[in-house]
């Protein structure tokens, strides 16, 4: 039993179970919703067992239809992917939980929204899982591609002219993306016979080709996780999808080219990339991390303020790459990946209760939002909530995260990212302020009517996991550095 | 000069062409048709790699572009059922001006 | 797990999990509420008691959890954590006590009370930390559990000072995690160990841990309101008066002290702080903030705000006492952690049933208020001779300490500083404690609350300053008993100081 156990690739049922889901939802329509919450309930469960799988066993490969690389496809379970995986299950069964009770039954409108969403969104989870799972170049990029389309349908899903506009930015930045990934994987194909990410480690050298090649990948997949100054598509399309879809977008969907891009840089290229050039990356991350801080504050609307906060805190990710290197690299790696997980959750947790704020409220101008006591003033708080793992404040994962980044600036003697990072907790603090001192202020407005539980306890408790999460960091940190591009000792000392 | 780098260049220059005609052009079908050359040309950069072997060419490139063939045009299809769904519901036929403005 | 590693974690939970149900609490549910706050209090203070004769006696109690490779969460009960817990769990009942009574009928008592235990439980945490890093993640916790109290009101008033409040002390907050995670990296591990743990670094690293020092007493001095970073404190006094109690007598402020007390007595040792040479910038900042504080006291005619200006000159004495090496000073500063905090929450509650009662917010509104409230301006009498520092009152010992601690060190600047101090908070106390008794009354105070039950205000209201008040005459007259506050602080500075 331990040995069926121990040997059984239960990461592959991630993929399958959506992915079988999703059809079944598209042609059962009346009951769409049930394979969602089926899925929502059994992935998480198989994504544990692939953690214990991990921590037991080791890392492992599938191989599937028999056909090995470079002709197959590879399907690798390590560290990181797992991290991803945790992300996306964590994610996945709080906001299909809330969807249940988002796309009510009474709307003709919504009705229809609710028939597209599940499959699309079951979709989407199994196209994150696989991109997560993927072993080669080629796979990822199809799998990115998937997820693409699914987060691209879902964007437009509410039908609104601004919607629909958004979600045409959003396609057409995407696809310029892609196709430039595109390239840069026919050039490395040309170049060395293969696009299996484990052998190409061994065989890439820096020569022009490589470069170009990185370069091509690296610029598409800039465009796609939305960095500054690349970022323009993001705000308006996460801003106008329905609540449950922006929590998707931002909480699991930018994270699936940043994976690829860490995985590019770290296993694929790290003989051709540059101090240079992963310095450029930082700067840009700075930018980003600051200018979505100052853009977040000026917002007038609730979702355009978190939209512009996932902007800045994907900043954050980019301090990976300069943060990385000598003896730090482990714990910048760690660091930024659990980053990952304490983001996804938190942010997702966020635009949940946004959400839930608009249906009660009506609307989410920050303007007429205040109230204290009450179902509006309690919505608020929970948002504050979430905010504290996305600022970082004790004793949240993004705490533990931060101090992991903080540690790696010091000992690599960077003191400007760790200045960076300081301002962004700031102005982070800033703008989650303005929306938390709404709690407090008494609103003379008639009492708001109590929102369904299904769509008060998700985010509550996602973002009480996220919380959570900080005090429980032992063993996700581990995690994340088994079988990755990256070894060595996380917290170093300079002890002498 | 051989023909898998006649091919390969030719790819890599309609991709560029591509681009900027996507970032030119205002018009949504403009960008589509854009994205879609942009499209051919990293094809075409796979089919002059698959000849870059003497003798019979590579099948993997091949199967790569079939597959990116299927994905370009299930994006395709999708852009223009959203191009029409735009041109119904605002009546323009392009993207309104980018404002960063709240 | 052992109950000895249980019972520091039991000790956090027990106000932590009695809050977290509050919250959950509709508005109505009075008498649960109460229940589960007392339940929470007597709690804490009963798993204190238990833990004092085995740390009287050397042992130790540490819990840790793993947070990282290399770093735990350490919760470490040793006898500087029990001077400042026993003071926070006692003053906890007493202003829990209190604030029932203060709070009847107003709006939010279950969002106030859930963030108030919050607070206690950030507090304990800061007491119970066996690390320096432990001591920041509670230490911003704390932050995060107080600003919901501060803008509790909801009034503009109130959001700005909240805003202020955060401001400072987010700030102060970075300002510590960049200090503490370099220090990490060039020192290691951080734990707690009395005598301090840098003195066996190598001397090329002084400079970095000269400027660590900087960063550290930046940071720890927002809270605890070392000129010029005090600028919250006096924002913050639009919160309620239990509010303003606790945080001034027992949980924001004292923290920060206390978190200066941490750092120069078991992170650097005395003795290796004073070789660097960091002791006199400190000991200047503070002396200057007590004579700047005492006044700007002199000034104000809100009561509160003077006692806020009264409590930055008064905090001050313990970074002074910490600052003038020597063990005597160090017994005087370490008491007064205790004894300023009994006076201080003394003077809060009577403010508090000032304005609850007869509406008076201002000093010059107080004329004769001895004949209408005499049991809760007898206590507010005690409690501003005792911030005088006559004897015998606690006030008198902690100052009899400071002076004869820089007669021994050599910094007789210092007892001139001390002089002056009391000399000014005579000059702003005994003015109001004239007016209380021997003013004539005005015509009509601004709000008249019918006598309840024939005593001057409830029970609830007027219990905690009188025992608070008492207690400030008997740990001056007993300060010499046994397990006085004064004599577990000697046993402490016996521990810090290297023999």
């Amino acid at each position: 039993m331990t040995g069926a156990l121990l040997t059984h690739p239960w990461s592959l049922w991630t993929i399958v179970i959506p992915l079988a889901a999703a059809c079944l939802s598209f042609l059962f329509p009346r009951r769409a919703p049930l394979p969602g919450i089926i899925t929502a309930l059994t992935v998480p469960l198989f994504v544990a067992t692939a953690v214990y799988q991990l921590l037991q066993a080791g890392p492992h490969t599938q191989v599937l239809g028999g056909w090995h690389a470079p002709l197959g496809i590879t399907l690798r379970t390590d560290g990181p992917a797992l991290i991803l995986l945790l992300t996306s299950g964590l994610v996945g069964l709080t906001v299909s939980l809330y969807a249940l009770g988002y796309f009510t039954t009474t709307d003709q409108q919504e009705r229809r929204q609710q028939r597209f969403f599940w499959p699309l969104w079951l979709l989407l989870w199994g196209a994150c899982n696989a991109l997560f799972l993927s072993g080669d170049l080629f796979n990822l990029y199809v799998t990115l591609e998937l997820v693409t389309l699914s987060s691209i349908a879902l964007a437009a899903l509410n039908g609104s002219s601004a919607a629909l506009d958004g979600a045409m930015r959003y396609l057409l930045a995407s696809l310029l993306g892609s196709l430039s990934y595109l390239l840069g994987v026919a050039l490395i194909y040309g170049a060395y016979s293969t696009v299996d990410l484990a052998l190409l480690g061994h065989i890439v050298h820096a020569d022009d080709l490589s470069r170009a090649a990185l370069a091509l990948m690296t610029v598409g997949l800039l465009v796609k996780t939305a960095l500054f100054p690349l970022h323009f598509w993001l705000p308006p399309a996460h801003a106008s999808a329905p609540a449950p879809v922006s929590a998707l977008l931002s909480g699991l969907v930018v994270k699936a080219p940043l994976l690829i891009l860490f995985r590019l840089w770290f296993e694929v290229f790290p003989a051709t990339a540059t101090a240079g050039i992963t310095h450029l990356l930082g700067i840009l991350g700075c930018g980003a991390i600051i200018w979505g801080s100052l853009m977040a504050l000026r917002q007038q609307r609730l979702k355009l303020l978190v939209a512009y906060s996932t902007v800045a805190q994907i900043g954050y990710f980019f301090l990976l790459f300069p943060l990385a290197r000598g003896e730090a690299a482990a714990t910048a790696w760690a660091g930024v990946l659990f980053l990952v997980l304490a983001h996804g959750c938190g942010k997702a947790a966020m635009f949940l209760v946004t959400g839930t704020i608009t249906r009660v409220a009506g609307h989410d101008r920050l303007s007429d939002l205040a109230g204290a006591g009450g179902m509006l003033g309690a919505r608020l708080l929970v948002f504050a909530l979430a905010a504290v793992t996305l600022v970082g404040l004790p004793p949240s994962s993004g705490f533990i995260a931060k101090w992991l980044m903080i540690n790696a600036a010091i000992v690599t003697g960077q003191w400007w990212y760790l200045a960076v990072i300081a301002l962004g907790t700031l102005l982070a603090s800033g703008y989650v302020l303005r929306v938390l001192s709404l709690a407090f202020i008494e609103s003379q407005a008639p009492a708001l009517p109590a929102a369904p539980r299904i769509l008060r306890w998700p985010p509550l408790a996602l973002a009480i996991v996220a919380l959570l999460l900080g005090l429980a960091s032992f063993h996700p940190v581990v995690l994340s550095l088994v079988d990755a591009p990256i070894s060595g000792i996380i917290l170093l000392e300079m002890v002498r | 000069m051989s023909l898998p780098l006649i091919y390969g260049a030719a790819g890599v220059a309609l991709f560029f062409l591509g681009a900027y005609a996507l970032f030119a052009y205002a018009h949504l079908l403009r960008k589509i048709l854009a994205a879609n050359i942009m499209g051919s040309g990293v094809f075409m950069v796979f089919i002059a790699m698959a000849g870059r072997t003497p003798g019979a060419p590579d099948p993997v490139p091949h199967a790569m572009v079939l597959t990116g063939i299927v994905v370009t045009v299930a994006f395709t299809s999708v852009a223009l059922a959203l191009a029409v769904r735009i041109a119904r519901a605002s009546g323009r036929a392009h993207l309104p001006e980018r404002e960063e403005e709240p | 797990m052992s109950w000895r590693e249980a019972l520091p974690v039991l000790i956090v939970l027990s106000s932590l999990v009695p809050g977290l149900i509050i919250f959950t609490l509709p508005e109505d549910r009075r008498r649960l509420r109460t229940f589960l706050n007392m339940t929470g209090a007597v709690l804490k203070l009963s798993l204190v008691a238990l833990l004092f004769p085995f740390v009287y006696m050397g042992q130790s109690f540490v819990f840790r959890l793993p947070l990282l490779p290399g770093m735990d969460l350490v919760l470490h009960a040793d006898a500087l954590s029990l001077l400042f817990i026993v003071l926070s769990a006692f003053l906890w009942l007493v202003t829990t006590i209190y604030a029932v009574g203060y709070l009847e009928g107003s709006p939010h008592r279950s969002r106030f009370f859930g963030f108030f235990s919050l607070c206690v439980s950030s507090t304990t945490g800061i007491a119970l930390a066996g690390d320096l890093i432990s001591f920041i993640i509670f230490y911003e916790m704390l932050t995060i559990s107080t600003y919901p109290l501060v803008v509790h009101r909801g009034t503009p008033e109130a959001l700005r000072a909240g805003r202020i409040y955060l401001a400072y002390t987010l700030s102060g907050g970075i300002l510590l995690l960049v200090a503490t995670a370099w220090l990490r990296v060039i020192a290691g591990d951080l734990a707690f160990v009395a005598t301090g743990i840098l003195s066996v670094l190598d001397p090329s690293l002084y400079p970095s841990l000269t400027i660590i020092f900087l960063m550290l007493i930046l940071g720890l001095g927002v809270k605890a309101a070392l000129v010029p970073l005090h600028g919250w404190l006096p924002v913050a006094m639009v919160a309620p008066a239990p509010v303003s109690a606790l945080l001034h007598a027992v949980a924001v402020v004292k923290a920060g002290a206390f978190g200066i007390m941490r750092v120069v007595y078991d992170v650097y040792g005395i003795e290796f702080a004073a070789e660097l040479d960091l002791l006199r910038p400190l000991a200047l900042i503070a002396a200057l903030t007590v004579i700047y504080a005492s006044i700007r006291a002199l000034f104000q005619d809100d009561l509160k705000r003077r006692l806020a200006f009264s409590t930055i000159s008064q905090v001050s004495y313990i970074a002074l006492g910490i600052a003038v090496a020597g063990p005597l000073a160090t017994v005087g500063g370490l008491v007064h952690l205790v004894h300023q905090g009994m006076m201080k929450i003394t003077l809060f509650f009577c403010a508090g049933n000032l304005a609850e009662t007869l509406g008076i917010h201002k000093v010059s509104e107080m004329n004769g208020v001895g004949r209408r409230l005499p049991w809760t301006m007898a206590a507010f009498t005690v409690g501003a001779l005792g911030m005088i520092g006559l004897p015998p009152l606690a006030g008198f010992i902690s100052k009899w300490y400071l002076v004869l601690g820089s007669l021994e060190a050599g910094q007789n600047w210092v007892i001139v500083v001390l002089m002056l101090s009391t000399l000014l908070n005579a000059a702003y106390f005994l003015p109001i404690v004239y007016r209380i008794w021997f003013a004539a009354p005005p015509s009509s105070w601004p709000r008249n609350q019918a006598r309840v039950g024939g005593r001057e205000v409830s029970l609830l209201l007027l219990l905690p300053p009188l025992a608070t008040g008492l207690l400030v005459i008997l740990l001056g007259l007993l300060a010499d008993a046994p397990f006085s506050p004064l004599q577990w602080v000697q046993i402490i500075t016996a521990r810090e100081h290297v023999p």
